[in-house]
């Protein structure tokens, strides 16, 4: 059955997205600055 | 509790209210994790000074014994993805993902033993052998659970895990240069203890997948998707599932071998090049790319191979999977032919962006296939039938490099320039992509009789 997520759910949600996502931001922009060598 | 019931299928049901966008970083820091593997290559040069610290000695391992590391790790994989597929149906994401963070994690520390003792059979063993059953373990775990959280959009929310496998490097790869970096001394390369470190760091990491990971309860469906009367995922996606077919039934369909060989083809196609890219880019425009941009420019394709797993499988729920194919293809082969052009005209511009256009669908080819699998045959296994496909991808990662690298020599053995040397290369890849597109249009509907009957065969 189609259900609403409870209240506070969305700040859970965050959280886990930053567990993931600053670790990868972080592996990302070592990359940029890596790949901007191809440009100078 | 103990740890078992905790892993249970049964108590990683989501209780009322929960969220789904909850589950895809829980995929995600799977992913990220194993996608560690695509960039062991950092530990080659230091692996083989481990005696000699900073330079060779006799009694270090050559480059090509340490090649075999990853070679095993891939094989098995392969091996594990296809082999385990079935029972993590059974078994649930929550227990298939600590198997593999056990595994993952155990494999670093076993290597570490192996960096020790200067024993390479203890790194195959560990990191190949185990760690490699991790990745594979891991790769396949989170597909089923995500479809069926988003019946509305399997394909963004499979493209957004195996993002993760292909940014995993990019935090694997500086992550080991800094820690070898920190315990390097004057008699240890450091190996042992970043091996170490990161089988700890990766199990932690791995472990938040374990706990944040949850089955939708079944009868459940997102809001404002399902209508009344409709079955719910039919009714949310614009490519429904086809009705569910067995894991062992799916490999008597031509449909299953036609998806093993788009998927076999379009890998080929891209990972080759991808091996090769910073020589080729170097010696297709001498004098005008060094070293230094030649990294560069590796580290781009590995944005666009990132990218283009979520953006292209994304697209798919839009377009539909037969159609993102017949792009990747058509506009593959095409851009494949032209690279030839770029060189002759020194446009380094010009040849970067068809790379990076063809790297994005090279990611997108990997990504976009679960849901593919789930739109022919169905939900139930679509797990265990994506662990069977992946063979395609062990047979395009030998067959893939050894076309590249064979054709190129044999070229120059023959007299052709360096900076030509490519130019067969790209014509065949194109070939192999136009293949691909055949293959791809001669995906048609399951038959009927290939349908799961329940009570014909254990669901």
């Amino acid at each position: 059955m189609p259900e609403e997520p409870r209240p506070g759910e969305w700040v859970k949600a965050v959280l886990a997205w930053l567990f993931v996502g600053i670790p990868a931001a972080w592996g990302v922009a070592q990359v940029v600055a890596k790949s901007a060598a191809l440009f100078r | 509790m103990g740890l078992a019931a905790i892993l249970d299928r049964s108590h990683s049901i989501a209780p009322a209210g929960y969220s789904r966008w909850r589950v895809p970083p829980a995929a995600l820091a799977i992913h990220l994790a194993i996608g560690q593997a695509y960039a062991f290559s950092v530990f080659n040069l230091p692996l083989s000074t481990l005696i000699g610290i900073d330079k060779s000695a006799p009694g270090d391992w050559k480059l090509t014994t340490i090649g075999w590391i990853f070679s095993v790790a891939i094989v098995f994989l392969g091996l594990s993805a296809f082999t385990f597929g079935r029972w993590l149906e059974g078994a649930g994401p929550r227990k298939a993902m600590f198997a593999s963070a056990c595994c993952f994690g155990g494999g670093f520390l076993i290597a570490s033993l192996g960096v020790r003792f200067h024993q390479i059979w203890i790194i195959y063993l560990g990191y190949g052998v185990l760690g490699g059953i991790g990745l594979g373990l891991g790769y396949i775990s989170p597909v089923s659970t995500l479809i069926k959280w988003f019946p509305d959009r399997p394909g963004m929310a499979t493209g957004l895990a195996i993002m993760g496998f292909g940014g995993g490097a990019m935090i694997g790869s500086p992550l080991a240069v800094a820690l070898m970096n920190h315990f390097h001394t004057a008699t240890s390369m450091g190996v042992t203890e970043t091996f170490a470190t990161m089988g700890a760091l990766y199990f932690v990491f791995m472990m938040f997948g374990v706990f944040t990971v949850r089955l939708p309860a079944p009868g459940w469906t997102p809001v404002g998707r399902a209508q009344p009367g409709v079955g719910a995922a039919a009714s949310a996606s614009r490519t429904p599932p086809a009705p569910d077919v067995h894991v062992d039934e799916a490999l008597r369909t031509r449909q299953f071998w036609f998806l093993w060989l788009v998927l076999c083809l379009n890998v080929t196609a891209g990972i080759g090049v991808l091996g090769q890219a910073s020589p080729m880019i170097q010696e297709m425009f001498p004098g005008v790319i060094g070293a230094a941009a030649a990294a560069g420019f590796v580290g781009l394709l590995s944005l666009a191979n990132m990218s283009g797993r979520f953006l292209w499988s994304s697209l798919s729920d839009v377009i539909g999977r037969r159609r993102t194919y017949m792009v990747y293809f058509a506009l593959g082969a095409a851009l494949y032919a032209s690279i030839p052009t770029t060189g002759r005209l020194g446009s380094v511009t010009l040849f970067v962006l068809f790379y990076v256009v063809i790297m994005t669908m090279y990611g997108g080819g990997f990504a976009t296939i679960p849901a593919y699998l789930r739109d022919k045959f169905g939900v139930m296994h679509v797990g265990a039938i994506h662990g069977r496909l992946l063979t395609a991808w062990s047979v395009a990662g030998v067959a893939g490099p050894v076309l590249v690298n064979y054709i190129r020599e044999y070229q120059i053995a023959h007299g052709v320039a360096k900076a030509n040397a490519y130019s067969v290369t790209m014509y065949l890849m194109a070939a192999l992509l136009v293949i691909g597109f055949v293959s791809n249009w001669l995906v048609s509907t399951v038959d009927a009789r290939h349908h799961f009957k329940a009570g014909t065969a254990d669901a």
